[in-house]
């Protein structure tokens, strides 16, 4: 069924085509539009779920930790300060590995006080050991909540995964969607039974202590896990598209990466505009293209590698900033990239700050930038863009 | 009411690294047997999460939800919708913290619980203040009592707050049902475990547990100061039910002096 619906709507709709059985939820902008949609199924009867209102985002994680642990499919969502306050959650959810999906409509952390979007609350979540995929698009947004709960479940990778969608520009702008059926979501993906659950009958510990000798083999295990992760999430998008014809790549997605002398890094809704640059400047016989990187935690570093040994230049556009650095991403595609015998030349700029829009003339301005610094030989200074931050 | 000779010998926590004379995990051990199998608990890190699930350690022989300090009671509201999806019908869940989970950090989880009528029961073992971490103060630490936070010096007199009303705040809830207790009264406090697994919603009960280390004293006095806290007028056994709260009558009170003078926390108050 084809549906007008924006980036929450289809999150919302997602969960429910997923069967989620206990949803814990606390309010926050961006976000908030995602739980109302699935109390209002749940109160019109065409979702079947325990909706738990919480007290604050923490609980909220707390609550589905609880729930899952259970042997039941959990789902929450939050934005921002929200996102800060469950921190002290996230790594007891992933450290217990519990597989559950959170959806994450991306925005500023304050101060200054902020409702529009950046990456820096999920990116500064980065080590809490959370799969993390960012969208670019309402319809991607549906299907990885879709792809999340079986990656998240997949018996050899038990992690909760983070599905990341800009604020507003996707948590609110509308697109034709297409939703699919529920007799075909419920083949792709079949009902969640743990091999370990709350039973009175084999009483198990969930969340224990660990002493030094142990602490370290069960993080073995964790970052084994993920690494594992990188293949089992190639390998649910092709099953995906075996059921519905619909592919996002992966880990990274490509555009004319193969040839292109400056290939643009970004996360999330930017590809979006980032695409008709690439067409425009395409036409106009430049050598460019786009890496959209759509997980950024697992890292992709051999799939970077692929994509990315032809450029000159890689530009590495981030909505965010490590405070006294750089952009992360920046930093994570250099290293990515270090120990190749030939080094494509890494420029990091940073832009869309609290919502600042990114145009298409800030990302051609990227473009040129970096063409220019291939016709010149040297790096391509890092730089912010689209800001008054110009140092 | 609870007959203590009824009650089965099996133990449901076993095998603990707790002090000698550790009332807390005597609190948790009596509630069990009331309890029985068909519970799952929800604990928080504290004193008696160190001493019964380092892995591979389980104390414990019922299932253990272990979670973060602030949300021990949200966690059980998700362990209880859990249940419910699971069509496991019959199993309590019983949250369990010490004062500091219960009283302070993890206090808006149980008010949130409570106030959403969620089916659970809450077990605060009372020791006065954060044992786990070196006996610094919590809001449930008595006035005068010397930690590690509030010491005693040429200017330091010990906590100077009296201890917050716990009891207060959850009746203020409108639970169905909610209890102190004390170690030193089994009887007293298992027959209140029982009232509380009767009840359908929320029920709270905070039961005063004795701790050697975080007190000062010698561990073989845990149940006489348990029973000395109630003789002396410190620790009222009451009961909030049906919005009716009632407290149990001492008839001979003993002096204070009887209850503060074995514990070195006390020991800078005038004799
Ligand atoms: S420090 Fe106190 S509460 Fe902790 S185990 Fe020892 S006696 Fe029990």
């Amino acid at each position: 069924m084809r549906a007008y619906l924006n980036g929450n709507e289809a999150v919302a709709a997602a969960v429910r085509l997923a069967r989620a059985e206990v949803v814990a939820a606390y309010p926050i902008t961006p976000q908030s539009t995602i739980v109302e949609k699935i109390a209002e199924y749940i109160a019109d009867g065409s979702m079947e779920a325990d909706y738990i209102r919480v007290e604050s985002e923490h609980a909220a994680l707390a609550a589905c930790y609880g729930s899952a642990v259970t042997g039941t499919r959990v789902f929450t969502a939050t934005s921002s300060q929200g996102l800060a306050y469950m921190f002290e959650m996230l790594p007891y959810v992933s450290g217990c590995r519990v597989p559950m999906v959170m959806a994450v409509a991306n925005r500023g952390l304050a101060a200054p006080w902020t409702i529009w979007a950046d990456h820096q609350d999920a990116i500064a979540c980065r080590d809490t050991g959370w799969i993390q995929l960012y969208v670019e698009t309402a319809q991607e947004a549906l299907d990885t909540c879709l792809q999340a709960y079986k990656i998240a479940a997949h018996p050899e990778v038990l992690t909760p995964v983070m599905v990341c969608l800009d604020g507003y520009v996707l948590s609110h702008t509308e697109e034709i969607v297409d939703v699919p059926d529920q007799e075909a979501v419920d083949r792709f993906l079949p009902p969640y039974r743990p091999e370990y659950s709350v039973d009175t009958q084999r009483p198990y510990v969930f969340g224990v202590g660990a002493g030094p000798d142990l602490y370290p083999a069960f993080k073995y295990y964790q970052q084994q896990a993920m690494l594992r992760a990188k293949e089992v999430i190639k390998e649910v998008d092709r099953e995906f598209q075996a059921h519905f014809q619909r592919s996002y790549g992966g880990l990274v997605d490509p555009y004319y990466c193969h040839d292109a002398a400056v290939v643009l890094v970004v996360m999330g809704a930017t590809a979006g505009t980032a695409r008709e640059v690439v067409d425009y400047l395409r036409r106009q016989g430049e050598a460019v293209g786009l890496l959209r990187l759509r997980s950024f935690r697992p890292f992709p570093v051999e799939d970077l590698r692929a994509a990315l040994t032809r450029a000159r230049v890689v530009a590495v556009l981030d909505r965010d900033c490590s405070f006294g650095y750089e952009g992360v991403l920046a930093t994570e595609i250099k290293a990515a990239l270090a120990g190749l015998p030939v080094q494509p030349q890494v420029a990091g700029f940073i832009g869309g700050l609290g919502g600042r829009d990114i145009s298409q003339e800030d990302l051609a301005g990227i473009f040129r930038h970096c063409l220019e610094a291939v016709r010149r030989q040297d790096r391509g200074e890092k730089q912010v863009i689209n800001g008054d931050w110009q140092k | 009411m609870v007959k203590i000779k009824e009650l089965p010998d099996v133990e449901l926590v076993q095998g603990s690294y707790a002090c000698a004379g550790c009332g807390g995990i005597l609190a948790v051990r009596m509630a069990l047997k009331v309890l029985g199998p068909e519970t799952v608990i929800v604990t928080t890190p504290s004193c008696l999460l160190g001493v019964t699930t380092f892995y591979p350690q389980l104390a414990f022989k019922v299932p253990c939800v272990n979670v973060t300090f602030p949300s021990t009671a949200a966690a059980v509201s998700g362990v209880v919708a859990g249940l419910k999806c699971r069509g496991k019908k019959g199993v309590r869940v019983v949250g369990l913290a010490g004062d500091g989970g219960t009283v302070d950090i993890g206090l808006q989880a149980l008010s949130g619980a409570i106030e959403r009528g969620d089916n659970f029961i809450f077990i605060c073992y009372d020791n006065e203040a954060y044992m786990n971490t070196g006996v610094q103060r919590s809001g449930a630490t008595p006035l005068g009592a010397r930690t590690t936070t509030t010491p005693v010096g040429s200017v330091g007199r010990g906590e100077e707050r009296p201890k917050k009303d716990m009891l207060g705040i959850v009746a203020a809830h409108n639970i169905p049902y909610a209890a102190t207790a004390s170690i030193g009264y089994p009887q007293d406090y298992l027959t209140k475990v029982q009232k509380a697994m009767q009840v359908e919603g929320p029920a709270y009960i905070q039961v005063l547990s004795p701790c050697p280390p975080g007190w000062g004293y010698p561990s073989e006095l845990t149940v006489k100061l348990a029973r000395l806290a109630v003789q002396t007028g410190q620790w009222p056994l009451a009961e909030y039910e049906n919005g009716r709260l009632t407290v149990k009558e001492i008839a001979h009170r003993r002096p204070l002096r009887d209850y503060l003078a074995p514990q070195a926390r006390f020991a800078h108050l005038p004799g």
